[in-house]
Parts: C-alpha cells; sequence; structure tokens
C-alpha cells in the first residue's frame, strides 16, 4: 500500500541533497525553478493530464496566490507564512469559481481552454488597473531576510521549500491516482458520456479537480512572490506561465506522476541550452520551446514518462517480449 | 395489476421540424425481458437516450420505480438503478478492462480495492476473464460490447437499458451472449433491449414493442408481432404484407 511512495520519495531525497553538493547560485537557482515549474505544471496536470480538461489559464490561479501573497503583506502587514496560505486557499476559490462558471454552462474541449484563457486575460487587465495591485507599477516586497518573514539569506532553504512543495504534490497525486476520485477524474477525461451512465456525477468531478488544480498552482505564485520579491500584472497573470503549466507536463507526460518534474527539468535544460548557443538572441529559446513541443507531441504523444515507461518495460522484460514475438511469429 | 417498473406515457421528442418521437409510451414490466424494435429512424435510439437523461423530453412522462424520472441527469439516474449501454461501444480507452468496470462498480464500493475486485467478478460473469488486464482499446467489437455490459452490471442496475448489444457480432459470438442476457435476467434485473437481430429479440424478449416514425404501432408476445401486417409493412412498405400473403398463396 505504501509501495507507490517509494519512488516518489527517493527522487525527492536525492534531489535533497543538491544544496549539500553544490553551493552554486546558478545551480540552485536553476532548480529552483526548475521545481516551480513543475509544481505549476503539476497542478496544471491533474485537471488537465487527468481529468482530460486542458486549460490555457492556469495564470489565473498562479497570479492569485502570487498577488494575494504580495499584497497581504505589503499593504495589509500580514505575515508571509499565513500569507501564502491565504494565497493558496484565494487560488483554489479562483479555481472553483471559474470551474463552476465553465463546467456548470457544459464548456469542454476547446471552449474551455478559451474560456480559462479568457478569465486569465480578464485578470492580467484588471490587475494592471487596480490600485490594490500596484497597476502598471506592480508590488515590490520589502526585503526582510529572516526565516519568519519567509525571507532566506541563501538559496538552499528556498530550495528546500520548493522541493518540498513538489514532493507534496507528487504524493497528493498518489494518493489521488489510488482513490475513487481520482478513479472517476480519468474517467470523465476519457469519455464524460460513459462516465455519467456510471453515476459519475462529472460536473463535481471536474470542479473538485479544477479546485485542487488551483490550489497547488497557487502555491507556485505564492512561492514565486517570495523567491523573487515582485510581481506585476505581467507576470502573475501573463500567458508565459500558463503555457509552462501546460508545457512541463505534455513534455514530460501527462497523467503521470512525475511527467510535470520530468517535462520542467527537460524544457528549462533546454531553454538554458538554447539560450546559451543562439547567445541570448531574444525569443529563440521560444522558438526551441515550440519545436520540442511539436516533436513530442508528434513522436511520443506519452511524453517523456512514456518513452521511459516503454524502455522501463523493453529492459525489464526482454524474455517475455521475445517470447511474445516469436509466438507471434510461429502463429 | 402490478405497477411496471418502467412506464414512458406520451413521450414526444421534436428536433426542429423533425418529429422524433410522437407520443410513443411503452412500459418495463419487473423482472421481464422487454424489446424495442423497429426500422432504422423510428426513434429507438432518441427515446433511450431520453431515458437515460441525455436528452430532454418535449412532451410526455417517464415514471421509475414510482417516481417521475424525465430530464433528471444521467448520473442521478444511475444512481437509482438505471444503467445503459451505448449503441456504439463507449469503453474508456486508456483504461483495461478492469478500471473500465471499476468505475461502475465504485458506485456501491468507495475503495479503491474493492472496486478493482468486484470488477474481476463481473468480467468473470460476461466472459472477460482472459481480457481483464488489456487496454480497452485492444478490444474487439464483441469485446467492447461485452464490456459495455460489464460496466453496466457492476452499478448494480434494477433497470438495465441495452442499446444494440448484438449489433456486429458474428452468429456465434450472438450465441455466445444470449445466455448471458438471460442470466442477468435471471438475478432479477429488468432488461430494455433496442435490438435488430430478430433470432435473439425471439429467444430473450417476453413482450415486444414495434417503433415505427416515431410511434409504438404495435406490441405483443414476440411470436404476436411478427405476424402482425402492420409491422411488417412498417419495415418492408405499405403493402408489403399482402403482397407476402399473395405470393405465399401464389
Amino acid at each position: 500500500m505504501r509501495k507507490r511512495f517509494v519512488p516518489t520519495l527517493v527522487v525527492i531525497a536525492l534531489l535533497g541533497t543538491v544544496p549539500l553538493i553544490t553551493s552554486s547560485n546558478v545551480v540552485l537557482n536553476f532548480l529552483v525553478v526548475v521545481l516551480l515549474i513543475a509544481l505549476v505544471g503539476q497542478g496544471w496536470n491533474l485537471l488537465g493530464g487527468y481529468g482530460g480538461q486542458y486549460s490555457f489559464g492556469h495564470a489565473a490561479f498562479f497570479g492569485t496566490g502570487a498577488y494575494v501573497t504580495a499584497v497581504l503583506q505589503v499593504r495589509y502587514g500580514i505575515n508571509a507564512w499565513p500569507g501564502f496560505c491565504i494565497g493558496i486557499a484565494a487560488g483554489a476559490l479562483v479555481g472553483a469559481l471559474i470551474g463552476a462558471l465553465s463546467f456548470r454552462s457544459g464548456l469542454k474541449g476547446s471552449y474551455f481552454a478559451l474560456v480559462t484563457l479568457a478569465f486569465a486575460e480578464v485578470l492580467r487587465i484588471i490587475a494592471s488597473v487596480a490600485p490594490v495591485t500596484g497597476a502598471g507599477v506592480g508590488t515590490l516586497i520589502k526585503l526582510d531576510l529572516r526565516p519568519e518573514a519567509f525571507q532566506f539569506q541563501s538559496r538552499a532553504p528556498f530550495y528546500w521549500i520548493m522541493l518540498g512543495l513538489v514532493g507534496v504534490s507528487m504524493m497528493l497525486m498518489r494518493v489521488i491516482e489510488g482513490s475513487r476520485f481520482g478513479a472517476y477524474l480519468v474517467s470523465v477525461g476519457e469519455n464524460e458520456d460513459a462516465a455519467e451512465a456510471l453515476g459519475v456525477n462529472t460536473t463535481i468531478v471536474k470542479l473538485g479537480a479544477m479546485t485542487i488544480s488551483a490550489a497547488i498552482t497557487a502555491a507556485g505564485g505564492c512561492f514565486y512572490v517570495q523567491y523573487f520579491l515582485f510581481v506585476d500584472a505581467g507576470i502573475a497573470y501573463g500567458p508565459w506561465i500558463s503555457i509552462e503549466a501546460l508545457l512541463a507536463p505534455i513534455i514530460g507526460g501527462v497523467g503521470t506522476v512525475f511527467g510535470p518534474l520530468l517535462g520542467a527539468l527537460v524544457v528549462k535544460a533546454l531553454g538554458e541550452l538554447a539560450k546559451l548557443a543562439t547567445g541570448d538572441a531574444p525569443g529563440l529559446d521560444l522558438v526551441i520551446y515550440g519545436c520540442v513541443l511539436i516533436l513530442v507531441v508528434a513522436a511520443a504523444p506519452r511524453g517523456i514518462a512514456g518513452i521511459l515507461s516503454d524502455l522501463g518495460q523493453r529492459v525489464l522484460a526482454p524474455t517475455t517480449a521475445a517470447a511474445a514475438s516469436s509466438g507471434r511469429g510461429h502463429g | 395489476m402490478v405497477e411496471p417498473l418502467l412506464r414512458v406515457e406520451q413521450v414526444s421528442k421534436r428536433f426542429g421540424g423533425l418529429l422524433a418521437l410522437d407520443r410513443a409510451s411503452f412500459a418495463a414490466e419487473h423482472g421481464r425481458i422487454t424489446a424495442l424494435i423497429g426500422p432504422n429512424g423510428a426513434g429507438k435510439t432518441t427515446l433511450f437516450s431520453i431515458i437515460g437523461g441525455y436528452l430532454s423530453l418535449s412532451a410526455g412522462r417517464i415514471v421509475y420505480d414510482g417516481v417521475s424520472i424525465a430530464s433528471e441527469r444521467p448520473y442521478r439516474l444511475a444512481r437509482r438503478g438505471i444503467a445503459r449501454t451505448f449503441q456504439i461501444a463507449q469503453p474508456f480507452m486508456g483504461l483495461t478492462v478492469r478500471e473500465n468496470i471499476a468505475i461502475g462498480a465504485h458506485l456501491t464500493r468507495p475503495s479503491r480495492a474493492d472496486a478493482l475486485a468486484a470488477a474481476g467478478d463481473i468480467a468473470h460473469e460476461v466472459g472477460l476473464d482472459d481480457l481483464i488486464d488489456r487496454p480497452a482499446a485492444t478490444l474487439t467489437v464483441a469485446g467492447r460490447k461485452r464490456l459495455e455490459l460489464a460496466r453496466a452490471l457492476a452499478i448494480e442496475p434494477r433497470l438495465l437499458l441495452l442499446d444494440e448489444v448484438l449489433a456486429g457480432l458474428n452468429p456465434s459470438e450472438i450465441r455466445d451472449m444470449v445466455p448471458v442476457i438471460r442470466t442477468i435476467r435471471g438475478r432479477g434485473v429488468t432488461i430494455v433491449m433496442i435490438e435488430h437481430v430478430m433470432q435473439a429479440v425471439m429467444s430473450l424478449a417476453e413482450h415486444v414493442f414495434v417503433l415505427s416514425e416515431g410511434r409504438v404501432i404495435a406490441d405483443g408476445p414476440p411470436e404476436a408481432i411478427v405476424a402482425d401486417p402492420l409491422v411488417v409493412e412498417a419495415y418492408l412498405g405499405r403493402g408489403a404484407a399482402a403482397r407476402m400473403i399473395g405470393t405465399g398463396h401464389g
């Protein structure tokens, strides 16, 4: 029963040793961003990967988490830690609201994708003019390098907190995978009519998934603010984060626990390599993103996790595979 | 007289200018197999979709177990004990046979392990043991039809709506499937089936309703129905019955 958590725990433990090996800010910074995208992508993965509801607007949740954490501190003097938690709750609430509006009106497929995109854009525009968010200037969090203020002298604590969040999100996926809710969610993603016929309240299942999904992605936004100490409308609600959120799981493997982490690692590594190779020509790394996405969708629709599991099966069971193919040959 | 489990009363359905169902009525008695037959386009599947909650009705009433159920959502009907299969099988392609059935079994079993175990038993009942860990996408048409049936059974229904579970099967597959359906009935499940395969209708159904152009034009035991000139004409065109009798005499 507990066995299914082992691979996740091993990977998280191994990643946890990185700050002990290196104190290079470049490496840690890179990995923090990778983990941040993995977390945001894990949120997307629950709704899009398991539930088949492709959102183009996860920025709505990321941004809400980021803004709520920042604004509570800067304008209301609330400590960053409770601010962090309230940010996650606020993201979940936004997810529930957008979910209720779109699922109750029966929006599916590309319509759902477009509506989520529209919500994120509306929030971006509101945030860029509303005084409470600092409008066009954005919100800057005062430098206060104390753990009580959720700020740290070195990158290592940030890294471990981020890793912890990713670890929790992955365990949560495992729990959901082994639950009735998870099974229902997958069935909804596969075929809603068939799921309904079997007694699945598809609206509630999608709504639940969207709320949890939004909470996970919002946690990424809350963390972003504490790490970079700045947020504006473009960062919080811009399309960049919606794209990162779906790119990582799609490349890593949708509907798998490790997909978002693998995808984030590969995408970010490629991005860095592309930047090195192209000498920072603006936008060229995005071109490479695009090419990788096309390649993955065309050649490996199940992503890196899919390729790995196919390879694993071939390596682990070469005898049975050989037996099967020879059997087929004789037949 | 005992109240039937399902009573469809004067149901009409209009799609724009097309009257797909015109005051259609039928009833399904407890524990019996009722068949709904009729030529293509008669409105059989439309009627099923309305009973199953996938389409709204324009007029009429549907009473199940003494309660009016028209316009309830499919998942609520499933929780009331109404299961259906789809004419074109709708397996969850990415899941295995066992996982497919478990989705239905979850209705009464919250635990994943219980649902998966129950799925194994149901697979055995419909003869899917050998394929239980195969992805549903790899099943043949016959396999998918069995899977449809298995999933529907997994919710432990009182009323089972079968939409052409025998269509697309070859004669030997049909011979295998008929006893499965009979066994389900034997457990006290009330069955309403849409079916084109007359051999199966004749051997399974206890009461047949004939739908043509949205209306119920005849009903009765299967032997009486096949001899009814109205029914023959619905299938073969006006005057066909007379001509057939004519050639019979000639």
